[in-house]
């Protein structure tokens, strides 16, 4: 049994060492993302070298300067793959994590943008993810713009979102066109399915792959040495995917 | 540096303040605001460097909060921030959208004396539509056409932060959390609350002066043991996630959080509850 968080680490780590993108050195994952996390350590753990920062880990994080020192890194072009969510995502891959409705979220107040009207700018790649693949997140157009999905000529920008990974699939993002084609669908999703739950529009082949399934030897490492990186940070996470609590293994 | 009482340097705080507070992973002066709380302090202006968390939210539920200017207000892995979330709605508190750079670059204008300084990125967010204190001007560096955010400088009236150790001089030691050093740096007063005392001058020691902030910047010192709990303090304690869900869940409802204030912050001095 393979869990939807799984699946979706590995389609992100699947974009992260995709060949045709820029090369990664040095990858940070910001706030409440426990599954890009998860992807970069499979990446990391299965023998790729890359630098991960991870804001919110105590140890083995390596700023002594906090987030100050990630986003000044991150202006000089040192940060090279970022990740983001969104409340609602829209087809021009505008975020928008401030909330529905009128400003400053009239309707349904999300937390805030945190980094991301910088971050999305200056990072030459974003992944953009979110499990809830429906309506009410993938929309026409945000109702809020947090961070923008493209930015005008003449405006400093270094990358756009390379994909966007969901609990139905993945999308890759043209930003010469500011707009999605289908990559892959989940094993059990169609992509009839996911046209009916996708408020924006986008590009689709005559013929959808699956996404691929997460590897043996992925699903191991995914289970034991990537969870083991995890537990501190995201205790819920690892309990509720894969039934570990770093209480449980003290004890033992 | 004399030491003072933790409830009386809570109380110390003026209604109305600008007060600057760290996120939920540095150094969150936690026992200080359920004194704040205790001390029934009304209209402040909370300030999120760059972020808000629990004390944020405990603040804003006490009814303690006019305003708060951040990059975000969450509880992190326990959800939704439930009383700012509620007070929003209501209209009781007013929320500044900022993005985490740009509060960081607005106290490092303040803390090195300067107007404004520039910030990439930003442009064609809504943030800066809503901010019509940030302005947008032409890279007068450039060549060509090079738009660019100014953003001024932000000092806050209090900023204040929990660290392990003080010495007699007031020097303060925060270990990596070294970015503490900027709130210091800008705030007009800094209240720092410590876990314990040190007899040792802090900066003579080469080991520890790196994560140090110096006395010259720090106004006044108050003993609160645990004074981060229920969030993690460095290497000293972990976060207490059953708090954390505890919390969430009771300040859900506003019965829920009268409870809460009640059990963990009005009748207990947060030390006591956290054992």
């Amino acid at each position: 049994m393979i869990a939807l968080e799984e699946r979706m680490a590995a389609a992100i780590a699947a974009l992260i060492l995709d060949p045709a993108a820029p090369p990664v050195r040095h990858i940070a994952v910001g706030a409440a993302s426990p599954i890009p996390a998860a992807a970069c350590w499979l990446v990391k753990k299965g023998g790729h070298p890359v630098r991960l920062s991870l804001l919110h880990k105590h140890t083995g994080n390596p700023f002594t300067e906090g987030t100050r020192e990630l986003f000044d890194l991150t202006g000089q072009g040192r940060i090279d793959l970022f990740f983001l969510g969104g409340g609602q995502i829209d087809g021009q891959a505008n975020i928008n994590l401030i909330g529905t409705g009128d400003w400053p979220g009239s309707k349904v107040r999300f937390p805030g943008s945190f980094g991301s009207a910088f971050m999305y700018l200056m990072t030459p790649r974003t992944i953009l993810f979110r499990e809830e693949h429906s309506p009410r997140v993938f929309v026409p157009r945000v109702d809020i713009v947090s961070a923008p999905g493209v930015s005008p000529p003449g405006v400093f920008r270094r990358g756009t979102a390379q994909g966007l990974v969901t609990g139905r699939c993945v999308f890759r993002f043209d930003p010469a066109r500011a707009r999605f084609t289908l990559a892959s669908v989940h094993p059990g999703e169609t992509a009839e399915n996911v046209r009916a739950s996708t408020g924006f529009d986008y590009d689709e082949p005559a013929d959808v792959p699956a996404t691929p399934d997460p590897t043996d030897q992925q699903l191991a490492l995914l289970r034991g040495p990537v969870c083991d990186e995890m537990l501190e940070t995201y205790p819920d996470f690892c309990a509720r995917v894969w039934q570990r609590r770093a209480s449980d293994e003290r004890a033992a | 540096m004399a030491l003072e009482n933790l409830d009386a340097l809570a109380a110390s705080v003026p209604d109305g303040a600008l007060v600057a507070l760290p996120p939920d992973n540095s150094l969150t002066p936690a026992a200080f605001a359920r004194a704040l709380v205790r001390a029934g302090k009304r209209e402040l202006r909370l300030v999120g460097v760059p972020v808000s968390g629990y004390a944020t939210d405990l603040l804003i539920g006490a009814g303690c909060v006019a305003s708060v200017q951040t990059s975000g207000v969450s509880l992190g892995e326990a959800g939704f921030a439930p009383c700012f979330t509620r007070a929003l709605a209501a209209g009781l508190v007013k929320v500044i959208d900022a993005t985490c750079p740009a509060m960081h670059t607005m106290l490092q204008a303040a803390e090195k004396g300067v107007p404004f300084m520039p910030l990439r990125g930003v442009i064609g967010s809504d943030i800066l539509a809503h901010r019509p204190d940030w302005k947008v001007i032409d890279n007068p560096f450039a060549a060509s056409g090079d738009p660019i955010v100014l953003l001024p400088a932000l000092q806050p009236d209090i900023a204040v932060f929990h660290a392990v150790m003080a010495d007699p001089d007031g020097n303060v030691w925060v270990g990596k959390r070294r970015e503490l050093a900027t709130i210091a740096h800008a705030a007009r007063r800094v209240l720092v609350t410590v876990e314990r005392l040190t007899d040792r001058n802090l900066l003579d020691d080469d080991r520890l002066a790196p994560g140090t902030i110096s006395g010259a910047y720090v106004d006044a010192t108050a003993l609160a043991e645990r004074g981060t709990w229920p969030i993690a303090l460095l290497d000293e304690y972990g976060f207490d996630a059953a708090h954390m869900a505890e919390y969430a869940k009771l300040a859900r409802s506003e019965d829920g959080f009268r409870a809460y204030l009640e059990r963990y912050v009005l009748t207990l001095p947060a030390q006591a509850a956290a054992e």
